[in-house]
């Protein structure tokens, strides 16, 4: 009996980092041996951390986490030589709505993620990695747990790593429901015991992460595609995508289409194939109101914007970002009212508070939205969820005030008419 | 307060897992995890979690405040959670929830007078592609209908 995956992989999908999810156990370190997996640590282990950090520079990598920064260049910034320990501390806070795609990471090929961090280490001179995972996800906990003691069994963490004189320890630390602690330095608060916070930058997680010390912080995409830029060359992933935006990713297609899952693709891959090829199309024959490119903190695009590469200068350029690729697709049925209220409920929820324009900024941004959607909206309530969301937007210390205005912002302007339609039905009540 | 020979296996190590005076650290994983095995934050469970991690109770207290699967009060036995953003709110979860409150006859956060289930809204808890989506407990269930929900908590009843 084939394995019984959580969606059925599309034939148009180009694997790398899932290469291995479709087979037995593939969770179990023996596979992973049998599988390419360990060359890229002991090819690594014959190079320089220099040479290590070019090689993921060559690849065009960058952060799957949201934001997209280059991740060599992040690599770059660790003081490698700096006295003080350094530390690797993987994000697996994956809660960006719509993203779903760390979970398949872990589950299926945690070895893939060991591996990553290892190479990570060496590059770092690093001795030591956490791994923090949402306190949702406690089965995946358990999992990489599984898959951490196996990897000591086998000599694949520890002391004198796979025969070298590399020794590393890698733990698990659990989160307890915070969306904020997927923002780096919120984490790192959260990791050392507090309320996640985010932190005044500079300094960077590099110079002053995690306990004062110098830290790598990635999303575990970005750490599960070292392995195969090692084991392969920087330039051949590279090369799966398009310039400055190197290799696959797995987006992670949900709403209203017909074969909604985690599919990985190269970077630039046409949105509109994604949606009616990869992903069969939109149920009923209906047709496509808007897309939320990379979670709910992108702004959205209209189906006429759709007819693009997704990469992430080409969203960029397009005024939204390609994010943590959590990609939503919304049909003509879909009340942009309701959908705009649904985001602020949830940012308005996640706000740590530390900031106040964000803090007040999501929750006035909730209530106008609960109003309008309870039928009393009024005219001046659209000018008014612009120039509130234009307001927070960059005078908070992290980017979820910036995550939750900019959709509203591109809803706001982009569906003006459902707003319209809704003041119109509220002037009727009247 | 001791905990099971399990959970203090589990803390000894948690402890040992951080950089020297760096205990805070593991105040979050302890908490979650002693409340899975008490069932609720107490203010005894607080004192003893600062107490091991070698911090004030208040610097415990605030964070329990802070994140959201940290609770005081008892859950019910099985903690129905039902995702309504976006992606689960598409394709139905909206009307999940809805339903999951009707047939146990309870809002949100609230517990059945048995004890045995209670319900929370919930925001996305990475299940997207497979949406609507449930967690009972740690437990994941996916493309979840009423008529699944329904099956899935008469099984629960039935196993008490």
């Amino acid at each position: 009996m084939p394995k019984l995956l959580y969606n059925e992989p599309s034939p148009l999908e180009t694997k790398v980092l899932s290469k291995r999810f479709g087979l037995d156990n593939s969770e179990s370190l023996d596979v992973y041996l049998a599988n390419d997996g360990f060359k890229a640590f002991l090819k690594a282990r014959q190079m320089t951390p220099e040479q290590i950090v070019e090689e993921v520079k060559a690849s065009a990598l960058r952060g799957r986490g949201g934001a997209g920064f280059p991740t060599g260049l992040k690599w770059s910034f660790v003081p490698r030589t700096s006295p003080k320990p350094k530390y690797i501390v993987i994000n697996a806070d994956e809660s960006e709505p719509g993203t779903c795609k760390d979970r398949l990471l872990m589950e299926y090929d945690p070895h893939q993620l060991i591996e990553g961090i290892l190479i990570a280490g060496l590059a770092m001179d690093a001795h030591k990695g956490y791994l923090y995972i949402r306190g949702e996800y406690r089965y995946l906990i358990d999992h990489m747990d599984r898959a951490i003691a196996e990897a000591y069994s086998k000599g694949y963490l520890g002391r004198n790593i796979a025969g070298t004189e590399f020794d590393f320890d890698l733990y698990t630390h659990s989160g307890a429901g915070a969306y904020e602690c997927g923002e780096e330095t919120a984490l790192l608060d959260s990791l050392e015991g507090k309320r996640g916070i985010p932190r005044m930058k500079p300094p960077f997680p590099a110079v002053a992460g995690a306990w004062a010390s110098p830290t790598l912080l990635n999303n575990v995409e970005t750490f599960s595609a070292i392995p195969a830029i090692i084991r392969d060359g920087g330039a051949a992933f590279a090369a799966l995508g398009t310039p400055k935006n190197g290799g696959t990713r797995l987006v992670c297609i949900s709403g209203h289409v017909n074969k909604p899952g985690v599919y990985e693709l190269p970077l630039g891959y046409p949105m509109l194939k994604a949606i009616y090829e990869v992903a069969g199309g939109i149920p009923g024959g209906r047709r496509l109101k808007a897309v939320v490119p990379g979670g709910s903190s992108c702004p959205i695009l209209k189906a006429g914007e759709c007819d693009i590469p997704m990469d992430y200068d080409t969203l960029a350029k397009i005024g939204s970002m390609l994010g943590s690729g959590g990609m939503v697709v919304l049909d003509e049925t879909t009340d942009m009212v309701k959908f705009a209220l649904r985001i602020m409920r949830f940012y308005a929820h996640e706000s740590c508070g530390w900031c106040i324009p964000c803090r007040e900024g999501t929750t006035w941004l909730r209530k106008i939205l609960q109003r309008f959607d309870d039928g009393g909206g009024r005219p001046e309530d659209v000018a008014l969820l612009g120039e509130l969301s234009k307001n927070m937007l960059g005078r908070t210390f992290c980017a979820l005030g910036d995550a939750a205005a900019m959709p509203t912002i591109s809803i706001v302007e982009k569906f003006y008419e459902d707003f319209e339609k809704r003041l119109a039905q509220a002037m009727v009540a009247v | 307060m001791t905990f099971s020979p399990n959970l203090e296996e589990k803390f000894a190590k948690m402890l040992a897992a951080y950089p020297e005076g760096r205990k805070r650290s593991a105040v979050v994983p302890m908490l979650i995890y002693a409340q899975d095995e008490t069932g609720a934050i107490t203010p005894e469970l607080i004192e003893e979690v600062a107490r091991r991690c070698e911090v004030a109770p208040l610097q415990v207290d605030e964070v329990v405040g802070y994140y959201s699967m940290l609770h005081r009060k008892p859950l019910g036995k099985y903690h129905v959670q039902v995702c309504t953003n976006i992606s689960c709110m598409l394709v139905g979860g909206t009307e999940l929830y809805e339903h999951a409150k009707k047939k146990l006859g309870i809002g949100n956060k609230e517990v059945t007078a048995d004890g045995q289930f209670s319900v929370e809204e919930v925001e996305c808890m990475g299940a997207c592609s497979w949406a609507p989506a449930v967690e009972i407990n740690y437990d994941f269930h996916h493309f979840v209908t009423p008529e699944k929900l329904d099956k899935l908590i008469d099984g629960l009843r039935k196993k008490q």
